[in-house]
């Protein structure tokens, strides 16, 4: 199979920023961002905030309407996709958010949740029911979980529903936004054995995005790495994470500390090696005046 | 016949929860069934009364009550007071009903529509913009001649000028939530929009919804029965209006005429009031300013020996903390925590959430919430002890003595004063300065914690610098009056880990130029690596393990911290497994 | 932002416009009615006609409003048709007479309500638990019903107030104060309840705000944090709420002034209405709109002042 499942290519996205300033400037958030995913791989984007990779995710959700570029669906194109479309698509992209509590209609039982996206696709009832059962077997949740609401449960649990609901029109990709951050570091690596486990038994792909290196390396099996809206860098994780090539994902990965004192010590030494560059880049913010200096210089060694 | 999911019948869903909920409300219910009673009674009015309303017989104009079978007396006019007082209520369900219906339908409609779709918005807005500043009570009363009088109509009317009102609420809530994740989830679920704004949005709206229809009801009597005071309507249809009207005219005559509708409009309102806030309490439940919690135990204040000052800085024994449940036991969120801290070394405060970790650092600062009991233990700083001491006392040393440096830079600085002045405010409440002074210094210190261009941020709103110069500023004002103990809460989780690293070295560098004491809160065990000498590893309130930094990494003790540390995802960590056909793909992507 | 104010101002005058014009659209069917009122008793379809082309009321509906218009333009708001005094002065004055009741009463309302919902909301606990009460009783009882129990009580019972009757200010201060203690009263208990409510639930909210508490943490004393900083904060939906109450003041006093006799806006608005006195109805329209406009743009400019976000740069 040649043609990769997801296709992107040359994507630009523009916000146009509203609010009451007089002066709507717009800004570009995605600069002809290329990247693809194929059949059951897990592409991890990494980047850091304003680096657009949210964006991305949203754009191949239907979420937000690039400005130029395409992105291309088991060969077709689905860049402006209608509403009747994306509907179609719905079985086969979903989506898992950050947040586990507010991705969650806080009024609607689990089972309800859960059973919505089946019945929408013409599932009957008694179907759907038996469905609810398995997905919730399949993410490791209790049966009678489906009587019950969001508010009872915890953040990990939240998610494992959040997982379940886009498992359920069976899905072959899965944009994943940021699902383990908001998580605790012990429930976070479960989380993510649960997507990797899910993975291998159904072979969905994943557009998996986090802006922690230490969990796109841990669940991708390629990376793609986002600075300002761009790509800078691209390969396999393992490359990518540990030896990179371009110098911002250098300055990541050494700015990431690692855990164990004598290690971080030789670490944030290789850090302050790095060429200090005094990065001034006047983006216009969302009240459209430019704050300069609105980003952190790096200082050198003391 | 199982299906192999458990109970064979669902349990009833649980959304009826807040039914329940209500009708154990003892507010609730009482008011619910007064409204009942009155409702029945307006209804039931042929069969209570043995006299039309308009009926008038000459034999008992002002009849005192009980004369004949006039059950309340008679009026001016000779009519049954008690069948005139039924008829009111019908009036006033009616007028409520209308007027209340008419808003909701016109603006519920309009506030979902127009919430929801940004296209759309401008039309509702001007659409209501003038329907608002319309001077309603002319228009209705401009209207007479064609109305009739017809309370009816009139509440008609009263309800489309509502309406508005009704708008901007559900307007305003439907723009809070769809933003929301469980929206956008639907979305890429391939709900059709009707769907979502039925079943998501106007389901998550509901509560602050009825609790507007409850005082909408009670707006609606109330005006028409305004207006049917002054004369502005039907002279055949009895209403409240009406009736304390002539019942203020005849004021001398016979006083008690007055009493009757004033009690049961009363009545009827208190009662629509009363409802409609406990509606509130239930639905959204009650903000209540806490009060201070006087469940103290007793907790000796222990004045400190003053003379050598121990080496210790800071010494927390037994600390413990719990907040009262719903059902008025305490809870204990930190239970028995020891902790030292020497003058110029950084202690980690390691734990997941829940762990108490962000308690602990409130109490040594003294800003626990309200409602929270010290049941035990010892804060000593200095030798000073904390607890128990004075308001006055803990704000003398805070900022002078303690510094904090809080988790998300945005939200704790105040977005309508610029940086400079709430920086400058801060430090002459610390120290003894002038106010030309507190601005060099604090204009000196933006620059010392890397703010490119220190004016021009001093003159900055907050929602005008970025998240990392906010958490810059931050540090700047917990440092200013060189404290000797810094409090730092998680200070780098918010930002983006360049960022992060930044801010690590600004705080490890400020700590050795002011030879300060750092307690670091976090639950990254890269930060602690990083910064710290020594940690507290904490789980469900509770100290498990102290060392310092070395021996914790290299063999911790307790099964919890090696669980913590096992789950930290490092290098070893990469996926190998290959996905399927992937090889070829591979080979045309490596850059 | 003299742009934005001149363009709010420019919305506003085209809402006046709209508003008059479909006032007027709704008065026109009632013409014959008014005009036989003003003949009186003994009016015959006849006559009423012949008044009717005399007052220039048989022209086109359209036009008729175009030549108000074109008056209003010049300053020229028309004469009563029942009493034939100048609608611009007469109007003018009734609106000075509730202007110093609703002024007063409102004055008094912020006053009271910040003093009680900061002190519900910074100490909680019993003083919370009044301070609700008295707002909810302030809900709890109609204005009518309070005014009436003002008057019985104070005038007739203890004769300590009059019970009708209005004073102007610059007639005699002393007597005005005296003739407005019961309207005011009475418009007071309302007002309160509502914004009592307002400010207290925003200080509560606003005081469990994040940098609320890094304030406290810089040793800056707890009243200058409540009274500079979470208040500013927090008065904004507060603003909202005492315009509301002012526009609804204008008109709602009307109950109050027509139980104490009073001459002002709202009795005025009322009787002409009611005879359909239309220049004066007009005119009531045009002020009232008018009046809106300027308020809630001096709303929306004091929020912009207060909180920086939203401010029109």
């Amino acid at each position: 199979m040649t043609v990769p499942l997801l296709e992107v290519e040359d994507l630009r996205l523009t916000y146009r920023s509203r609010g009451r300033s007089l002066r709507a400037r717009p800004v570009e958030v995605l600069h002809e961002v290329s990247l693809t995913v194929a059949e059951g791989e897990t592409l991890g984007l990494v980047g850091e905030s304003g680096s657009g990779k949210t964006t991305i995710g949203r754009a191949v959700l239907g979420l937000a309407r690039p400005s130029a570029g395409s992105i291309t669906w088991d060969g077709q194109d689905i860049t402006h996709a209608g509403r009747r479309e994306r509907r179609a698509l719905a079985r086969d992209i979903q989506v898992v958010f950050q947040d586990p509590y507010s991705s969650l209609n806080p009024a609607l039982t689990i089972g309800d949740t859960l059973a919505e996206p089946l019945t929408v696709q013409g599932v009957g009832a008694r179907e759907a029911r038996r469905k609810v059962g398995a997905l919730l077997d399949r993410v490791g949740l209790p049966a009678d979980a489906s009587q019950r609401l969001p508010r009872e449960f915890s953040g990990g649990q939240r998610q494992r529903v959040a997982i379940a609901r886009a498992l359920a029109p069976e899905p072959r990709l899965i944009v994943c936004d940021e699902p383990v951050s908001a998580l605790d570091l012990s429930t976070q690596a479960r989380v993510l054995d649960l997507f990797i486990d899910i993975q291998r038994r159904t072979g969905v792909a994943y557009l998996f995005i986090s802006h922690d290196l230490a969990v796109v390396r841990h669940i991708s099996h390629r990376v793609a790495v986002l600075h300002r809206g761009e790509v800078v860098e691209t390969g396999p994780a393992p490359a990518v994470t540990s030896a990179p090539r371009h110098p911002y994902t250098r300055r990541l990965v050494l700015a990431s500390p690692v855990a164990d004192p004598v290690e971080q010590e030789k670490r944030r030494a290789a850090r302050g090696r790095l060429t200090v560059s005094v990065e001034t880049s006047p983006t216009p913010d969302s009240t459209g005046a430019t704050a300069v200096q609105k980003t952190d210089f790096h200082r050198g060694t003391r | 016949m199982t299906d192999g999911l458990g109970p064979t019948r669902p349990r009833a869903p649980r959304r009826t929860a807040a039914l329940r909920k209500l009708l154990r409300d003892p507010q609730a219910l009482t008011t619910a069934t007064v409204l009942l009673t009155v409702v029945a009674l307006g209804l039931l009015a042929p069969v209570l009364t043995q006299h039309g309303v308009n009926e008038a017989s000459l034999e008992h104009v002002d009849a005192d009550p009980g004369t004949g079978d006039y059950l309340l007396g008679g009026d001016r006019s000779g009519r049954d007071i008690w069948a005139r007082l039924l008829g009111s209520v019908n009036t006033s369900v009616v007028s409520a009903l209308i007027g209340t219906g008419v808003a909701l339908v016109i603006g519920l409609t309009a506030g979902l529509v127009g919430g929801y779709y940004d296209r759309l918005r401008s039309i509702t807005e001007w659409v209501f913009s003038l329907v608002m500043t319309f001077p309603g009570l002319l228009l209705l009363i401009v209207l007479m001649p064609m109305t009739k009088g017809d309370h009816r109509v009139t509440m008609l009317i009263f309800g489309v000028l509502l309406s508005p009102g009704v708008y901007r609420l559900v307007r305003n809530l439907v723009l809070g939530v769809k933003n929301e994740l469980f929206v956008d989830a639907a979305r890429v679920s391939g709900l059709p929009d009707a769907r979502i704004l039925r079943r998501h949005v106007l389901f998550a709206i509901r509560g602050p919804v009825i609790i507007a229809a409850a005082f909408l009801c009670n707006a609606s009597i109330g005006v028409q029965a305004g207006l049917a005071f002054l004369g502005v309507g039907s002279a055949t249809v009895p209403s409240f209006g009406s009736m304390i009207s002539e019942g203020f005219a005849n004021l001398y005559i016979e006083p008690l005429q007055i009493v009757w509708p004033s009690l049961l409009l009363g009545v009827i309102t208190v009662s629509l009031v009363l409802f409609g806030n406990a509606l509130r309490d239930v639905l959204e439940g009650t903000v209540s300013a806490p009060s201070k919690n006087t469940a103290r135990s007793s907790l000796a204040t222990r004045t400190a020996p003053v003379g050598a000052t121990p080496p210790e800085l800071l010494v927390i024994e037994d600390l413990t903390i719990a907040y009262p449940t719903p059902s008025g036991e305490l809870k204990e969120v930190v239970s028995g925590v020891h902790l030292r801290l020497e003058a110029g070394e950084t202690l980690g405060l390691v734990g997941e959430s829940g762990s108490g970790k962000t308690q602990t650092a409130f109490a040594s600062l003294g800003v626990l919430p309200r409602e929270a009991v010290v049941t035990r233990g010892s804060i000593r700083l200095e030798g000073r002890e904390l607890l128990g001491a004075s308001e006055r006392e803990l704000q003398r040393l805070r900022g002078r003595t303690i510094g904090y440096v809080p988790q998300e830079p945005m939200s704790n600085l105040n977005p309508s004063f610029t940086v400079g002045a709430e920086l400058a405010e801060g430090l002459r409440a610390a120290a003894d300065v002038s106010r030309a002074e507190a601005r060099e210094r604090m204009l000196t210190l933006l620059e010392r914690v890397g703010i490119p261009d220190p004016p021009r941020t001093f003159a900055s709103y907050p929602h005008q610098i970025s998240g990392g110069m906010a958490q810059r500023v931050l540090i700047a004002g917990a440092v200013a009056a060189g404290p000797k103990l810094l409090i730092a809460d998680e200070p780098t989780t918010a930002l983006d880990v360049t960022v992060q690293a930044e801010i690590l070295d600004l705080l490890r560098d400020l700590q050795k130029e002011l030879h300060m004491a750092v307690l670091l809160v976090t639950h990254n065990f890269g930060i602690v690596a990083d910064s710290c000498r020594r940690i507290a590893v904490m789980r469900q309130g509770e100290i498990v393990e102290t060392g310092t930094c070395l021996d914790i990494f290299r063999a911790a003790e307790h099964p919890y911290t090696r669980m913590l540390l096992d789950s930290v995802l490092d290098e070893h960590s990469v996926r190998r497994d290959p996905p399927p056909s992937v090889s070829r793909i591979l080979a045309k992507e490596e850059r | 932002m003299l742009l934005y104010v001149a363009r709010r101002l420019a919305t506003g005058l085209v809402l006046a416009l709209l508003v008059t014009l479909i006032t007027f659209l709704l008065l026109a069917p009632s013409f014959d009615a008014i005009v036989g009122n003003r003949l009186g008793a003994g009016a015959t379809a006849e006559s009423i006609r012949a008044m009717k082309t005399q007052m220039g009321l048989d022209r086109p509906v359209l036009a008729q409003y175009s030549d108000w218009l074109a008056r209003v333009a010049r300053g020229d708001l028309g004469d009563s048709f029942f009493t034939g005094e100048r609608v611009g002065h007469t109007v003018g004055q009734h609106l000075g007479v509730t202007m110093s009741i609703v002024l007063v009463t409102l004055a008094l309302s912020v006053a009271f309500s910040v003093a009680l919902g900061v002190t519900a909301a910074w100490r909680g606990g019993i003083a919370d638990r009044v301070v609700q009460a008295v707002s909810l009783t302030g809900h709890l009882v109609p204005n009518l019903l309070v005014a009436i129990a003002l008057v019985y009580l104070l005038s007739i019972r203890l004769g300590l107030l009059p019970a009708t009757g209005f004073t102007p200010l610059t007639d005699d201060p002393a007597t005005w104060a005296r003739s407005i203690v019961i309207p005011v009263t009475a418009l007071l208990i309302a007002s309160m309840a509502g914004l009592t409510a307002q400010i207290r639930g925003a200080m509560t909210d606003e005081l469990r705000k994040d940098y609320v508490r890094t304030l406290r943490t810089r040793g800056i004393p707890a009243r200058s944090i409540i009274l500079r900083h979470a208040l500013r904060n927090a008065s904004g939906p507060a603003l909202t709420v005492l315009s509301f109450e002012f526009i609804a003041m204008l008109g709602g006093a009307l109950i109050i002034e027509k139980v104490f006799a009073i001459p002002g806006f709202g009795s005025y608005a009322f009787d002409a209405s009611l005879q359909g006195d239309v220049p004066v109805i007009m005119g009531i329209t045009l002020f009232a709109v008018l009046l809106v406009v300027v308020v809630n743009l001096a709303v929306d400019l004091v929020n912009g002042w207060l909180n920086p976000k939203a401010r029109i740069l």
